[in-house]
């Protein structure tokens, strides 16, 4: 377990500094540089400005500087809760080359939270709803329970998010009795907004979010439950008169949800770091929105820093789950290849 | 594919003389027409491609041509669909736009297809630090945000179409390189392969009589599902104003323009939506149809 331990760390670590190099390299191999686009500027301060963000040092020299800039050289976890890269890890990304006179580690820190807090509310509702319908499918196979949630969920799949947005926006905003209406778009009604109020502004784009993976996870859920409920050990566990919630939940669901949590991994981090087009439709400040905006305004820095922090939390989700996959199923301890 | 359905229409045909050995395509042909819903799937995406293709001659109006007098009109026995806010015809944007992403579906799955089985039949056939090494780039590149990578992609170059369907091309090849390579490792232990070669059958015969035909049927499952999936990307880069350029249109930014004007235009949003959530659904099941008829072991897995 230790040497499977350290051997995915180093290689996750390897695989970082790759992306930050493909990027680094993707940035510089771009024809016309990040000021290239503005109107009026002088030769003169052209050059301050490239000379201000380190930009007419050799390439070499600006790699080594970028690379040792985003090297982890503490850690603190009270300052990672607050996102705070630079206190939390000492990673400087530097200045954003667009919003004048801010960090990327401030940005990061304003977006991140909103687009995890989104994440979070969507996984929630994405495993409730995915498993308790996978699982009540398979318990009740061919049957009314089983062909209506299923059909349900295959529109579910085959409706993406930026088909169910607006239809959900255009229901539940605007066709539903004024009453029981919810506020479509922004995602802070007001700053001393009660906690309440808050989360019924987030009902929305989490559902939206979150229902497309639920669709994913029941699918997934009743496969295995199916195959999993069939099993000898099953029969066994109901033979000895052990309770029926005790059978699906603790003999069933413990190995069924293999499947569904190697699944789950990478939905997390896709969910966690916001979907972009969930946080376009609803205008949502989160990363998503930032990444896009910079890759469109050529603010270098900013993709960077966006691009590295999706990939370390990617792959800090795979690293959880293969971690959870290991621990569920003995078999895969003694493999040499996890 | 595995042997069992040769050796099962063999058994059959000894029983029942009268009915007559089916390749194993014959077969699995056989199960797909007795699945309704891959059926009606298939029947379903061949209208709708067909439709789109034949745009140009059965659209009752031009896809771009305004009428900015009529403005937006819900939808009635001239304008089917309707019109939009700049008085164009609704069905004919939607059926042309079903054109664009259709073709990007088709296209970038076909880059998709090559890169993939080329990776991963070189992987696992070469096998040792060969497929080490190039396993590892595959998951390396799993481990990679995509949707980040096109849309740096389709920002960082011009935006063309040709860019978009060999950018997202780009991006959807891991997956299969990792099932032909898994095929490609299995076929290599099978024992017909070492007779074929005992036999003194050659290397590109071995490769292109027995290796290729085994191979086929995990590709065509996977390029069927590959379709749907490609066409959600490049609508959602659309969607997001980064892919097909107006006065281009793709079923992605149609719904992004109707999604804008629903309150006020719901059809806007509505047709385009339908006939996109249509040709996911039919394809997905005609996914699944083809998966259960091709490779009866994985059925309901």
């Amino acid at each position: 377990m230790l040497r499977f331990l350290i051997s995915r760390l180093l290689q996750t670590i390897l695989v970082l500094y790759l992306i930050a190099t493909v990027v680094f390299v993707m940035m510089k191999a771009v024809p016309g540089g990040p000021f290239s686009q503005e109107r009026n500027v002088s030769e003169h301060i052209l050059r301050k400005l490239e000379e201000q963000y380190g930009l007419n040092d050799p390439l070499h020299v600006q790699y080594a500087k970028y690379m040792w800039n985003i090297t982890p050289k503490r850690f603190s976890p009270g300052a990672l809760l607050r996102f705070d890269l630079k206190e939390g890890l000492g990673i400087d990304f530097g200045y954003s080359f667009r919003y004048e006179g801010r960090t990327v580690n401030q940005l990061i820190a304003e977006a991140l939270p909103v687009s995890a807090e989104l994440g979070f509310y969507a996984l929630i509702i994405a495993a409730f709803l995915g498993i308790s319908t996978g699982s009540l499918a398979a318990l009740k196979q061919n049957t009314a329970w089983d062909h209506i949630p299923m059909g349900v969920v295959m529109v579910g799949i085959c409706l993406p998010t930026f088909v169910m947005g607006p239809i959900l926006i255009l229901i539940f905003g605007f066709w539903v009795p004024e009453s029981i209406r919810l506020p479509v778009l922004f995602w802070e009604p007001s700053y001393d907004a009660s906690w309440m109020e808050s989360l019924r502004y987030r009902i929305l784009p989490a559902m939206t979010l979150g229902l497309y993976y639920a669709a994913g996870i029941a699918r997934l859920t009743r496969g295995s439950m199916l195959e999993v409920l069939g099993q000898d050990y099953i029969r066994t566990a109901r033979a000895k008169g052990v309770s029926p919630f005790n059978v699906v939940v603790k003999h069933g669901l413990r190995t069924g949800m293999i499947p569904v949590i190697s699944y789950l991994g990478p939905v997390a981090a896709h969910l966690i770091t916001g979907s972009f087009v969930i946080e376009y439709i609803f205008m949502l400040p989160g990363l998503g929105r930032h990444l896009i905006n910079a890759a469109l305004n050529r603010d270098y820095t900013l993709i960077m820093g966006t691009v590295l922090v999706y990939a370390a939390i990617l792959i800090l989700f795979n690293f959880i789950v293969d971690t959870l996959l290991v621990w569920l199923n003995p078999r895969l301890r003694l493999g040499s290849n996890p | 594919m595995k042997r069992i359905p040769m050796t099962e229409s063999s058994q059959l045909s000894t029983q029942n003389p009268s009915r007559l050995v089916r390749s194993p395509w014959g077969e699995a042909w056989i199960r797909l027409t007795k699945n309704h819903m891959a059926i009606a799937g298939l029947v379903c995406f061949s209208t709708i491609t067909l439709l789109c293709l034949l745009a140009p001659w059965i659209a009752p109006f031009e896809p771009n041509e305004q009428n900015l007098l009529k403005g937006p009109t819900p939808p009635g026995s001239t304008h089917w669909f309707g019109t939009d806010t700049l008085g164009r015809d609704l069905a004919a944007r939607t059926l042309f736009g079903g054109r664009i992403s259709i073709a990007v579906g088709f296209a970038a799955t076909l880059v998709a297809m090559t890169i993939g089985v080329a990776w991963g039949a070189i992987a696992g056939y070469c096998g040792g630090w060969i497929d080490a090494v190039m396993m590892r780039i595959v998951d390396i590149l799993y481990s990679l945000p995509f949707m980040i990578f096109v849309i740096l992609l389709m920002t960082i170059f011009e935006r063309s179409l040709l860019l978009l369907f060999v950018a997202i091309g780009c991006v959807e090849w891991l997956t299969l390189s990792r099932i032909v390579r898994g095929q490609m490792l299995q076929l290599k232990t099978m024992p017909y392969i070492d007779a074929a070669r005992a036999l003194g059958v050659r290397r590109t015969r071995l490769i292109i009589r027995h290796i290729i035909p085994n191979l086929l049927g995990p590709v065509i499952i996977y390029s069927t599902l590959t379709v749907p999936a490609v066409m959600l990307l490049e609508s959602s880069l659309s969607f997001l104003g980064l892919g097909v350029q107006p006065p281009d249109s793709s079923w992605g930014s149609l719904i992004n323009d109707g999604a804008e004007k629903m309150v006020s235009y719901p059809w806007l949003l509505i047709f385009p939506s339908i006939f996109f959530s249509l040709t996911l659904f039919s394809l997905n099941f005609l996914g699944d149809g083809l998966r259960d008829a091709l490779d009866p072991k994985s059925k309901d897995a």
